[in-house]
């Protein structure tokens, strides 16, 4: 039944999406691991690493598309989601270290020795076990995204009151971590990661397996949106954003969809922290900058939102822009994201992905109406309007 | 609850709310029977919408009580509760999901469950699917079922609406100026429909078309001020000097 609730949200669209993800997952890491550096088709280490880094901001963009293309809450603060992912795959990978780290503790991060702890904070056991961390990978953004749309949607705010309090959820996690009594290593943030699984995250092997992983689960996630967007369900969501009083007055519960919506979508934004997190080799309280947040609604709105590849697509590309654009002309690139955003917002208000599917519906229209005139195909006589 | 109240279907007793000092409703009362189709008219913030805010559980009545089928305390519930318990509403303006297709619209409108797993996991059965081409057909829709509800006329928005409030298979339904910007043809289609319907279920009207509640032929409430002026056969109640003062003369 999982399967065919998966497989009947794919149309075309999604598929090819799906099959283009699944092949980087195998061609990429092959193509590094497989080919030796001189030939062509060789992919450096860096720069499978640089990629795999932007699917995990397409995965991001796509986890807010759930929510703002398709529910209309314009989240302004994924980013504090993604962040909480990466804390906890940051945890894992620190009690890792054991005793390599600089001070030689076997249990504690080399910041705790530094700040002359004596014993491992509470929250910081079970990080050692993989699974525990991965399932607080999709339980703390899920449940920080719960109890904050609980209250949110309870108390019907909306629209740009929304937006703020998103901003300010992220900006107090920022400020709340960059203190060193959190327990999470300050303004450092945790880093000196040395395995994962017991492999050497700087090994070029478990380079290309992190980001075959990272490129398969943007496409699962991809599937499990798609399933969910074309559901009735689905249809819900795009009501509340269209007329939210609307589906209310049909009987539905509009503070359960949008936050059984928000909730799934902090898990994605989880997920992508936590395979960002031993690709860069770094987490600080940086990533809850709320510049960040705003960074992955411009990757949305470039790529198209409410149309799930959109946001895939743009991630990709401007990610990839900003990092040829910031080794050129560094001072420059927040006015060109900034124009990129106008730009998008006046002449492209639907997204690369929007604009091109709308132009490809209007041919079809056009085409349409032409064969009628022409007497060809009219499939439904037309019944006169009483 | 009174003893001696005749068995009802919507019961409003001494409702009065206020908005920052201003009496939206003053002390209202009104009583709809199982069955019946009513219009209500009366001048521009009278309390026809306040009204039906109240009933649906949009806003809370300052005092007074709202009862539906003699036991539902209406001011308890919000507005899904409301909407579930069967009580349709209709807008002033006519409010449908214009990015989806009629189907959708009407799909979505069907009273099924409408929890979060039923309608991730909803699949159209065969029954639902009849039901849908039965109310396409009512409200005329059926040679526009694939088309976006953005793209059909003013008019025929305010079908596919009573089309969905059909879908929502409600004891009462509620429509607020269902003619307004509708061609005369259509405003007679439309009588002819609503007197239609309510020969299942309840219907109240607010309407401001003297011609289309003669056209319904039924018992008229005149609302001013927030309280019931007159109400009775449109006759009697056109011929009410309070009526003539407050409301026609001007």
């Amino acid at each position: 039944m999982i399967t065919q609730f998966l497989l009947k949200g794919a149309d075309r669209r999604i598929t090819i999406m799906l099959a283009v993800l699944l092949a980087l997952a195998v061609l990429v890491p092959a193509s590094n691991l497989l080919l030796s550096p001189e030939n062509p088709l060789h992919v450096p280490t860096y720069a499978m690493s640089l990629f795999g880094k932007y699917l995990c901001y397409a995965l991001l963009a796509l986890a807010l598309d759930l929510v703002w293309g398709y529910c209309g809450i314009l989240s302004l603060g994924h980013g504090a989601f993604f962040a909480l992912g990466g804390y906890a795959m940051g945890m894992y990978l620190m009690r890792q270290i054991g005793p390599r780290g600089v001070y030689g503790d076997p249990i504690l991060p080399d910041f705790m020795v530094f700040l002359n702890w004596k014993e491992l904070p509470w929250f910081w056991h079970g990080f050692d076990m993989f699974w525990f961390a991965m399932l607080m990978v999709l339980l703390v953004p899920g449940l920080l995204a719960f109890v904050f749309g609980w209250f949110a949607f309870r108390s019907r705010v909306n629209g740009v009151y929304l937006s703020i309090i998103t901003q300010a959820m992220t900006y107090a996690l920022l400020l709340a971590f960059f203190r060193n009594d959190m327990g999470f290593g300050g303004n450092n943030g945790l880093t000196d990661f040395k395995d994962i699984l017991g492999f050497s995250v700087q090994a070029d092997g478990t380079r290309a397996a992190l980001f075959a992983a990272t490129a398969f689960f943007l496409a699962l996630c991809l599937l499990i949106a798609s399933a969910i967007v074309s559901s009735k369900f689905g249809k819900v969501l795009v009501g509340v954003r269209d007329a939210e009083s609307r589906v209310r007055f049909l009987g539905y519960r509009v503070e359960h969809v949008k936050l059984f919506t928000f909730v799934v979508s902090a898990m994605m934004a989880g997920i992508a922290g936590a395979l960002f997190v031993p690709q860069v080799g770094i987490i600080n309280p940086g990533e809850f900058a709320p510049g960040n947040s705003i960074e992955v609604v411009i990757w949305t709105a470039v790529g198209g939102r409410g149309t799930l590849i959109g946001p895939i697509i743009g991630a990709v590309a401007v990610a990839f822009g900003k990092s040829m654009f910031t080794s050129a002309f560094p001072e420059v690139w927040l006015f060109a994201l900034g124009g990129l955003f106008v730009a998008v917002t006046l002449f492209l208000p639907k997204g690369i992905v929007g604009t091109i599917s709308g132009y490809v519906s209007a041919r079809k229209a056009i085409k349409a109406s032409k064969d009628a005139e022409a007497g060809v195909d009219v499939d439904k006589p037309i019944q006169p309007a009483e | 609850m009174s003893e001696a109240r005749p068995r009802s279907l919507l019961y409003l007793d001494n409702v009065s709310v206020s908005f920052d000092g201003f009496k939206a409703l003053n002390a209202l009362s009104l009583v709809i029977e199982p069955g019946e189709l009513r219009a209500i008219i009366g001048p521009n913030g009278a309390g026809k919408t306040t009204m039906m805010d109240i009933i649906t559980g949009k806003t809370r009545p300052d005092e007074g009580e709202v009862f539906f089928e003699d036991t539902v305390d209406l001011t308890k519930k919000d507005e899904a509760d409301i909407a579930r318990l069967g009580i349709g509403r209709k807008f002033q303006k006519p409010t449908v999901f214009e990015s989806h297709t009629v189907w959708d619209n009407l799909e979505l409108a069907l009273n099924r469950k409408r929890g979060v797993f039923s309608t991730l996991f909803y699949r159209l059965t065969a029954e639902d699917k009849a039901r849908i081409e039965e109310i396409l057909s009512t409200v005329r829709l059926s040679h526009r079922r694939d088309e976006l509800a953005g793209s059909l006329s003013h008019g025929q928005k305010q079908w596919l609406e009573i089309g969905m409030l059909l879908a929502q298979e409600p004891k009462l339904l509620l429509v607020d100026e269902p003619v307004a910007g509708m061609t005369d043809a259509e405003t007679v289609e439309t009588a002819i429909l609503l007197k239609e319907i309510a020969k299942t279920r309840s219907v109240v009207v607010v309407e401001h078309d003297m011609g289309f509640i003669r056209d319904l032929g039924v018992k008229v409430t005149c609302l001013a001020e927030g309280s019931v002026l007159a109400e009775g056969s449109i006759d009697y109640v056109s011929n009410d000097p309070k009526v003539i003062e407050n409301y026609l003369g001007r």
